[in-house]
């Protein structure tokens, strides 16, 4: 091949990947300058001052971000284990079982992503108000919970799947009753799906707003409610050390799920 | 711990499809039956019945006399060894063979003393913490098996267990498992659709046709009498000539016809009219056309192609709109008028019915 050539092909291919970085690096070198500057003022390139105040003011510990942090966690703790109960036997059935309405019980967990997000927040407030859920971390978590759930039940439904039934049978055969089998056999070998759908949930638990802002606020205030007040109020810095601390478990999550979820369970997905 | 089988007149069926009509068979303590089919017989539904994973909608099953027909699988008392292994991939060799043993509540040290021992007797020492993935098939295919003998079970089920191997280590691992039977003295039911390996292994073999038995009996039996067109064909005597009969004196006598000369055929019983013959290509001898012989069944033919396997030529050879592989130890040339000579007892007469 000509040097020429060979230019063209990867002149092309090298200015496309710098493109692409700069969508995904550009936003994000942006938010790690304004944690760090103290002073940025518009015809400036860069700060025109830089330091770590507004760090230890996010994390001062009568500051609210932490608190939020803190509460951020357990909400998304709680909805995690919420949508593990409903999911295990839930995907178990999908997947074993010969429901009638398979299809369609895969379906309507799909339907809170079908439909526009903020209509049925709006119409979730008005019920939650009337059963006094309004403000509530329960509250809260029901909604995180019914947006998670598409994921946990496709998931969970798509690991237990994956499990060769023969396996479960080979259980059976030797003297294992099904509540046995289903400990000893078909949840081990099914967990790092299931893993891998209580990771995808708790982190749009963390990272959940809209839902959020219309059931929780003002009195459930999360790290993302937080983040959003505090960019409406003019203060940047407070904003992007937010939305970095969101950042943090999303990428250690992301490598954990990369492991966990196979070809095989992938494959699955939706059968 | 052996115990007997009694399967009476068990269906099955898959909404609406019966895959067994009223299979009856009764097993004795110890005996080692194969059951043998090509696929959607019903052999592996049959097995599948017997361990319960199956449900069956008529007749019963019962092991030493008591109905297990309606039991669930794990309180039956059998193992199985699965055509695929069904090894539990995120246990270790040990652990497979020892889950049995942990079901049945044994003591952790008797459980390490049953899992050494059954390591020790299939040769598997020192395999017993590998992961089932680090196994090769015939380490896999001896943990299924040891798993399935940890537990002392009362009938040993196979279910083609050794179609996942090479040809070679095949060959060996029947014997062993004969043996290993054998000295156990344990009731096993093997399902295959391997003739040959039926008739290494099994004391008895049971011959399953569209969900119902076609043939039991010891191998040489059903080898050399098959008692239906079906059976002979798939015991390998596929070759089918048909011919016309007359009953004589107790034997059969065969009329001369365009493409054979006379023959007299001493079976069970005496057949007249219009019969199919099968017989098997390595029974039939090539000869001179112009051959006769009194009880001899000559088919008159001329060979059509001529190939040279090694050691011996193999010819087809057509009779009438027929055509049958016959080897020889001489040359012949294509075209060349030729007679196939069947001794009398190589060939299975059957009435034949279609015409």
């Amino acid at each position: 091949m000509s040097a020429r050539k060979s230019v063209l092909l990867w002149l092309p291919r090298a200015a496309a990947l710098l493109l692409f970085a700069w969508f995904i690096f550009g936003p994000l070198s942006n938010l790690l300058i304004w944690s760090v500057a103290e002073r940025w003022f518009f015809p400036n390139r860069l700060p025109s001052q830089w330091g770590f105040r507004w760090w230890e003011y996010v994390f001062r510990p009568q500051g609210q971000a932490m608190q939020s942090l803190w509460l951020s966690i357990w909400i998304a703790v709680l909805t995690t284990v919420v949508c593990l109960v409903l999911s295990i036997p839930a995907g178990l059935a999908l997947a074993r079982g010969r429901l009638p309405w398979r299809t369609l019980l895969l379906l309507l967990f799909l339907l809170p992503q079908a439909f526009p997000n903020l209509p049925i927040y709006i119409s979730i407030a008005q019920i939650f108000y009337t059963l006094n859920l309004n403000g509530t971390v329960l509250g809260v978590v029901l909604v995180h919970a019914s947006h998670g759930l598409v994921y946990s039940v496709w998931i969970t439904t798509a690991a237990f799947a994956a499990v060769d039934p023969e396996l479960e049978n080979a259980a059976r055969n030797i003297g294992a009753t099904p509540t046995r089998t289903f400990l000893n056999i078909s949840l081990p070998l099914a967990a790092p799906g299931i893993m891998a759908s209580a990771i995808f949930v708790f982190l749009e638990s963390l990272d959940e707003f809209t839902g959020s802002y219309f059931v929780g606020a003002p009195e459930v205030r999360t790290l993302p409610l937080l983040l959003y007040t505090a960019a409406a109020g003019g203060s940047i810095q407070v904003a992007s050390i937010s939305a970095l601390i969101l950042l943090v478990p999303s990428i250690a999550f992301m490598f954990v799920v990369e492991r966990f979820l196979k070809a095989d369970v992938l494959a699955k997905v939706g059968r | 711990m052996s115990a007997s089988l009694h399967i009476d007149r068990v269906e099955v069926a898959y909404g609406g499809v019966k895959v067994l009509k009223g299979v009856s068979l009764d097993v004795a303590p110890g005996e080692f039956v194969a059951l043998l089919g090509s696929s959607g017989c019903g052999k592996t539904t049959l097995l599948r019945s017997i361990s319960g994973f199956v449900p069956v909608s008529g007749g019963a099953i019962r092991v030493d006399g008591s109905d297990v027909t309606a039991v669930p699988p794990e309180r039956r008392d059998m193992a199985m060894v699965f055509q695929s292994y069904a090894l539990w991939p995120h246990m270790t060799a040990a652990q497979n063979i020892g889950y049995g043993l942990k079901l049945r509540r044994m003591a952790r040290a008797d459980i390490a003393r049953r899992v050494d021992e059954i390591l020790a007797m299939l040769k598997l020492d020192g395999l017993g913490e590998r992961m089932v993935g680090q196994l090769s098939g015939g380490q896999r295919q001896r943990v299924a098996l040891g798993r399935a003998l940890a537990v002392n079970p009362r009938i040993l089920l196979l279910d083609e267990p050794l179609s996942n191997l090479d040809a070679r280590i095949r060959e060996d691992v029947r014997h062993e498992i004969k043996a290993l039977q054998k000295s156990l003295g344990i009731t096993a039911i093997h399902v295959t659709h391997d003739r040959e390996e039926a008739m290494v292994m099994a004391d008895r073999i049971v011959i399953l046709d569209a969900g119902t038995i076609a043939q039991q009996g010891p191998p040489e039996e059903i080898y050399n009498h098959p008692a239906s067109p079906f059976v002979a064909a798939f015991l390998g005597a596929a070759n089918a000539i048909r011919l016309v009969a007359k009953a004589e004196q107790g034997a059969t006598h065969i009329e001369a016809g365009p493409f054979n000369g006379p023959a007299r055929v001493r079976g069970a019983a005496a057949l007249s009219g219009p019969v199919i013959a099968h017989f098997r290509s390595e029974a039939a001898e090539l000869v001179e056309a112009a051959y006769v012989h009194d009880d001899d069944l000559v088919l008159r033919g001329t060979v059509r192609q001529v190939s040279y396997p090694g050691g011996f030529w193999r010819y087809a050879v057509a009779v009438g709109d027929r055509q049958f592989m016959v080897d020889d130890d001489r040359r012949r040339e294509p075209g060349a008028a030729v007679g196939i000579r069947l001794p009398p007892d190589a060939i299975h007469l059957y009435p034949d019915r279609a015409s």
